[in-house]
């Protein structure tokens, strides 16, 4: 029996519950959010440090064993994610006390936000492909539902393609399922290994895979079904965006890594070669968008989009030090991403816009907001010795010991285009000077204490950006030991089946 | 919206009580026959949806006394409550925990963590479907 692989999902499931009890009052519903996220936070450490010492922890539901109830599993990789789930949500969590509207509390968006963290963490966790269907529907709900919170134009729009792409994304992931059920006869990942690799090898199976394949591509924006991210991200609440950009699309890939590390490991000169163009072109087109973009965090957007190419490439190479890479990548940008987000908030906080034209002139008056964000957007761009250098040069070190040159070199020119746009921000953010047409009264105000909580999360997400870059080795040292149990997936069936395969 | 006949005064008057007792029937039995929590809160919402017709939205509001938001979080609660019997009896969260009470008169009641979750999802279906109703009609008798 080991309660913390069911923690991480009953603790926000509770926690919404609670803050939706709690509706009539602001106060307590953002006393209970903060305590619930601090919570499970310490549950996933819990999980973080018991996976390590145990490498697979199993928690069969209701006492059901596998194959036939529902199995939560958490590896490596799994802990890893749900720990990160977990610091976004505290980092969330703080930051929503100030920028959170009262119109928005009321129409819950608390209940909405934990049990949106509740759908994330269930799709880490569970071993069981129909159960990852329907966490995937909760974190959808959830996330249409505070995505349109406010409901303002722009963001109808915005979320109407969002559901559209990923109601059409639910109902492939859903068909691939029956036709995987009616192949093997079981909905338990690690018995659909099992199964699948005591089956003749068929063209179903490949079809099947691409099917998956395009179905957590299109959750995890992979080129060539990415548009909806840019339509929608940056449409919701400034905290909303943060989060989604921090974890949502990170559900796919994690999906992507699952499947086709423990299912689809048969043909991987079919499906992995597949990957890696699809890898390709994600990195390519993401950054390119974010060139052409204008807006603080439709840039940042589009840029989700180009990152989730390096993490596919380290899928897509299949070799221990990529996979290694693509993880260590994850890490590295899920908290990346979120500061940048949170950053641009309080940008606009100070000037009231996201229109790179309107801003100007915050090095002048906020050095030090100033230098947040040159950590975090350098760190992005992979400049050493912040945490993105070291992603991207162990994905870049694997893509030539595997001699994919274009994917490399792909990979090496994106890189550059990002700094181009970190730089773009930069300039004209922080260093022009503030054009005369903006409304410049907030800018210079006192450090009031809501100005204060917002700053907060994003001062201890940069330092964890920079630790992560000057202690860069026990990191590297948790992604290969998570790298290493997706090239081994016997390791994963054992702990779920109790037999060797 | 326009108030009911005299003839849906008469027949809600009947129908929704009944109805109530219906599902609560449906709530008890599902565990082993068809039934359950899922769609005894549907009958239960279809009998205060009767009522909502017949009498208006503001006079369903005081007979349910409740806010359905408030229904819809004490059903969560519920349900979320019986995952941890299992866990203090050091078993898997969500197993079965059984509770049998001899009634006098020779009869057995199972109380147990499965009543308990049917219990939570009757009364979050029940919440949110009211929820909706009352927001429906509310907003349509303003205009």
């Amino acid at each position: 029996m080991s309660p913390e692989v069911a923690l991480p999902i009953i603790i926000p499931l509770m926690t919404g519950t609670l803050t939706l009890l709690a509706w009539r009052s602001n106060i307590l519903q953002k006393i209970l959010s903060v305590v619930g996220s601090i919570a499970l936070l310490i549950s996933s450490i819990w999980l973080l440090t018991s996976v390590k010492e145990q490498g697979h922890v199993v928690l069969y539901m209701g006492n059901w064993v596998a194959p036939y109830g529902i199995t939560l599993v958490a590896d490596m990789l799994s802990a890893i994610m749900v720990f990160l789930t977990g610091m976004t949500a505290v980092a969330i969590a703080v930051y929503s006390l100030a920028s959170a509207s009262a119109s928005h509390e009321r129409f819950g968006y608390y209940p909405l936000m934990h049990l949106l963290l509740a759908g994330v963490a269930g799709s880490f966790l569970t071993g069981d492909i129909f159960n990852l269907y329907v966490w995937f529907e909760v974190m959808l709900i959830a996330s249409f539902a505070l995505l349109i919170l406010g409901g303002e134009r722009a963001q109808m729009e915005g979320a109407v393609k969002y559901v559209t792409m990923n109601l059409l994304s639910s109902a492939i992931f859903l068909s691939a399922i029956g036709l995987l059920y009616g192949l093997v006869g079981t909905l338990n990942m690690a018995d659909i290994a099992v199964k699948l690799s005591e089956a003749e090898h068929t063209g179903l199976v490949d079809v099947i895979a691409v099917m998956f394949m395009v179905a957590f591509g299109i959750k995890a924006a992979a080129f060539p079904l990415f548009f909806w991210l840019p339509a929608s991200y940056h449409t919701g609440p400034v905290a909303v965006s943060a989060l989604f950009a921090g974890l949502l699309t990170k559900v796919g890939v994690y999906a992507l890594f699952r499947v086709f590390s423990l299912i689809f490991n048969q043909s991987i000169e079919f499906t992995h070669q597949l990957l890696i163009w699809i890898a390709v072109f994600t990195m390519v087109t993401g950054v390119l968008g974010a060139a052409a973009q204008f807006e603080f965090r439709r840039i940042l957007s589009i840029h989700i989009i180009s990152q989730i190419g390096y993490i596919l490439l380290g899928l897509a190479l299949f070799t221990p030090l990529a996979l290694a890479g693509g993880v260590f990548f994850i890490i590295h940008i899920i908290i990346v991403k979120t500061n940048l987000f949170l950053i641009s908030g309080i940008t606009h906080r100070l000037l009231g816009t996201y229109e790179l034209k309107k801003l100007g002139g915050i090095y002048k008056s906020r050095p030090f907001l100033s230098i947040l964000f040159l950590v975090s957007a350098l760190s992005l761009a992979g400049l050493p010795p912040l945490s993105g250098f070291f992603a991207k040069f162990i994905l870049i070190r694997a893509g030539i010991e595997a001699e994919a040159w274009v994917a490399t070199g792909a990979a090496l020119f994106v890189g550059m285009l990002t700094l181009y746009s970190m730089i773009k921000i930069w300039s004209e953010v922080f260093w022009k000077s503030l054009p005369d047409e903006t409304d410049s009264s907030a800018i210079n105000q006192q450090m009031t204490p809501s100005l204060a909580i917002l700053y907060l999360p994003v001062i201890i997400l940069t330092v964890l950006t920079l630790l992560i870059g000057l202690m860069a080795q026990p990191i590297y040292m948790i992604s290969e030991f998570a790298a290493e149990q997706l090239l081994n997936p016997s390791g994963y069936i054992e702990a779920v089946l109790g037999v060797k395969p | 919206m326009k108030p009911g006949t005299l003839i849906l005064h008469v027949a809600a008057r009947f129908l929704v009580p009944l109805q109530l007792l219906f599902s609560i029937f449906l709530l008890l039995r599902g565990h082993n026959e068809p039934g359950g929590g899922f769609i005894a809160g549907l009958v239960a919402s279809g009998a205060f949806a009767l009522y909502l017709f017949t009498f208006g939205a503001v006079m369903t509001r005081d007979l349910m006394r409740i806010d359905p938001r408030n229904i819809i979080g004490i059903g969560l609660f519920l349900a979320m409550a019986s995952i941890f019997p299992a866990w203090i009896q050091g078993e898997p969260f969500f197993t079965a925990q059984w509770w049998p009470v001899m009634l006098p008169g020779g009869n057995e009641i199972k109380l147990s963590t499965p009543l308990l979750f049917d219990i939570g999802v009757y009364l979050t279906v029940f919440g949110s479907v009211m929820m909706m109703f009352v927001t429906l009609t509310e907003t349509e008798e303003r205009v």
